[in-house]
């Protein structure tokens, strides 16, 4: 059977473990079970495992493994089977405020889609997300697919300050800002839910595989940003 | 117990370990020292093990009194050092008495240094680690630089310092660098003339470089197709061009991954030299093999081994 994937070397620290370059769920679930399975074998001299799209990059002390050798594990990982369904952790609801100052960008998205306010709001919440990588901050969580028709691209000027708890929208990607930062994504909400904190047991509210749903809650005033 | 009081913070000064590694997959960067063998190097000579919290030093060093007095060690850079006025020595561990004035003067050569003490720098660890990221104001002091006033608390000495012993410092950049690299792993989105520029050209750091990345001026590398590729995860010593053709040179605090493609990375042994460039100093690439980068890691591992000093027995550290 021919081989779907590729293993290159990133200098001489780190292996890269390629799919199909494409934005695809089943490509995905590959990289999540190859990490598991990596992280499953323990082998000495790894230093971390970065997860992306369709790739997974291993860290490695060149002193303490060969290349070659953790190349043969990270093969037998790359034909790892991905998780069922039922081992997937359930949904995780965000509760948002669209709209007004939570969501400064949210008439931009309804021009874009040539459709009202409430429509953009329906079409974002309707839709169950697979978060597909984390990256860009501590906890920011690249999501999708959004729907077409509210998927407007990124701002031409990036703010200097996205409010943290932001709800965003860039193209077919949706996210949460986990801290105020620099961003060029369409700001639609803001939520209460923090996705990162480091004093927590486990820090990151998000992992690569989950399912999000997002679920408008009445805002009252804006609250005093925090 | 004895602390490290600083009267003036020099230009960026903060505390690192190793990194912190474990969590790129949460979006969690590494950061970490830009020169990672003057920081091992340092802490060996004090008698830490090497991944202990000590200070890195930017182009113009602090100015700290030693509360309580310590043993203390700078490496990297070459820049005047005084204690209580007098000219101390780099690269070889010395005692602060009670109350001393460690002072850092003129640069003469690289661009960072490492402070390290004996006890290493107690403060708490975030993810397992006491590095600090700017960016995500993750770390000691809430992930900022040392700045005047900051009373930094040393821990209990683990070990013995390496008396009488000079460590084999780094080679500094001498108005740039050669830096080693093996290719990828985008090499292939490059045209063939973009290897052979890349090969060939010689490149200046820009002054819009810092911890994350160098924004190297010169010959563009001219891209096969796209300059966007689907985000995956970026290395220390990565050198990523976006549609400009313009290089970044990814380093410490670079974030965990990028949407443009990366033409080369430098090999480990050579992050060290890159991380003691300034702007304005110049860089020329070299491809190398594998096995040279190895080889060229193992020879710097073993020069450190060469500087373990005699430890109370016991269980490592």
């Amino acid at each position: 059977m021919a081989r779907d994937f590729r293993i290159v070397g990133a200098g001489d620290a780190s292996l890269l473990l390629e799919f199909a370059p494409r934005i695809d769920p089943a490509i995905s679930r590959r990289v999540i079970a190859a990490a598991g399975a990596l992280r499953a074998a323990r082998p000495v001299g790894i230093r971390d495992i970065a997860i992306a799209y369709r790739s997974l990059a291993v860290y490695f002390d060149p002193l303490a493994i060969e290349a070659d050798r953790l190349t043969a594990l990270l093969e037998a990982a790359a034909e790892a089977p991905a998780a069922a369904e039922d081992e997937i952790r359930p949904p995780i609801v965000i509760p948002v405020r669209y709209g007004g100052a939570h969501g400064p960008d949210l008439p931009a998205v309804a021009a874009f889609g040539g459709c009202a306010e409430e429509e953009v709001v329906r079409r974002h919440a309707a839709r169950t997300y697979r978060v597909y990588m984390l990256g860009f901050v501590p906890g920011f969580a690249y999501m999708g697919e959004t729907d077409p028709r509210i998927a407007a691209p990124r701002r031409a000027v990036p703010r200097s300050r996205v409010p943290a708890g932001s709800v965003a929208i860039a193209g077919g990607q949706t996210g949460i800002y986990p801290s105020e930062t620099p961003g060029g994504w369409q700001l639609v909400g803001r939520t209460d839910v923090t996705p990162f904190d480091p004093a927590r047991e486990d820090p990151c509210l998000f992992r690569p595989g989950d399912r999000v749903r997002f679920q408008p809650i009445d805002g009252a005033d804006p609250e005093a940003s925090s | 117990m004895s602390a490290l009081v600083v009267v003036r913070p020099g230009l960026l000064t903060t505390i690192q370990d190793r990194g912190r590694w474990g969590h790129q997959s949460d979006g969690v960067a590494v950061a970490g020292p830009m020169d990672e063998y003057s920081h091992r190097l340092a802490n060996l000579l004090v008698g830490n093990p090497e991944e202990a919290a000590a200070l890195e030093i930017t182009l113009l060093g602090p100015e700290i009194v030693c509360e309580g007095g310590q043993i203390l060690a700078v490496c990297g850079m070459e820049i005047g050092l005084t204690l209580n006025g007098r000219t101390v020595p780099a690269h070889t561990p010395f005692a602060a008495p009670d109350g001393a004035t460690l002072k850092f003067g003129a640069r003469r050569r690289g661009a960072r240094g490492c402070l390290a003490v004996a006890g290493g720098i107690d403060v708490p660890a975030v993810l397992g680690s006491r590095a600090t990221h700017l960016v995500s104001r993750m770390g000691p002091l809430g992930g900022r630089a040392l700045t005047a006033g900051d009373r930094l608390v040393v821990g209990r000495p683990a070990g013995a310092p390496a008396r009488g012993v000079s460590g084999p410092a780094l080679s500094l950049p001498d108005g740039g660098a050669r830096l080693r690299v093996l290719p990828g792993p985008q090499e292939d989105r490059f045209t063939a003339r973009a290897l052979q520029t890349l090969r060939s050209a010689r490149y200046v750091v820009s002054s819009r470089s810092n911890r994350m990345g160098y924004l190297l001026d010169g010959p563009a590398l001219e891209h096969a197709g796209s300059a966007d590729i689907l985000s995956d995860p970026t290395a220390f010593g990565a050198i990523q061009v976006p549609a400009s053709g313009q290089p970044i040179l990814l380093m410490a605090d670079r974030q965990t991954t990028g949407g443009y493609p990366k033409v080369a990375t430098v090999i480990s042994a050579d992050l060290p030299l890159a991380g003691q460039l300034a702007p304005g100093d110049w860089i020329e690439f070299e491809i190398c093999a594998r096995e040279e980068a190895i080889a060229a890691l193992a020879q710097q591992d073993a020069a450190l081994r060469g500087i373990r000093p005699a430890r109370p027995s016991g269980p490592p550290a």
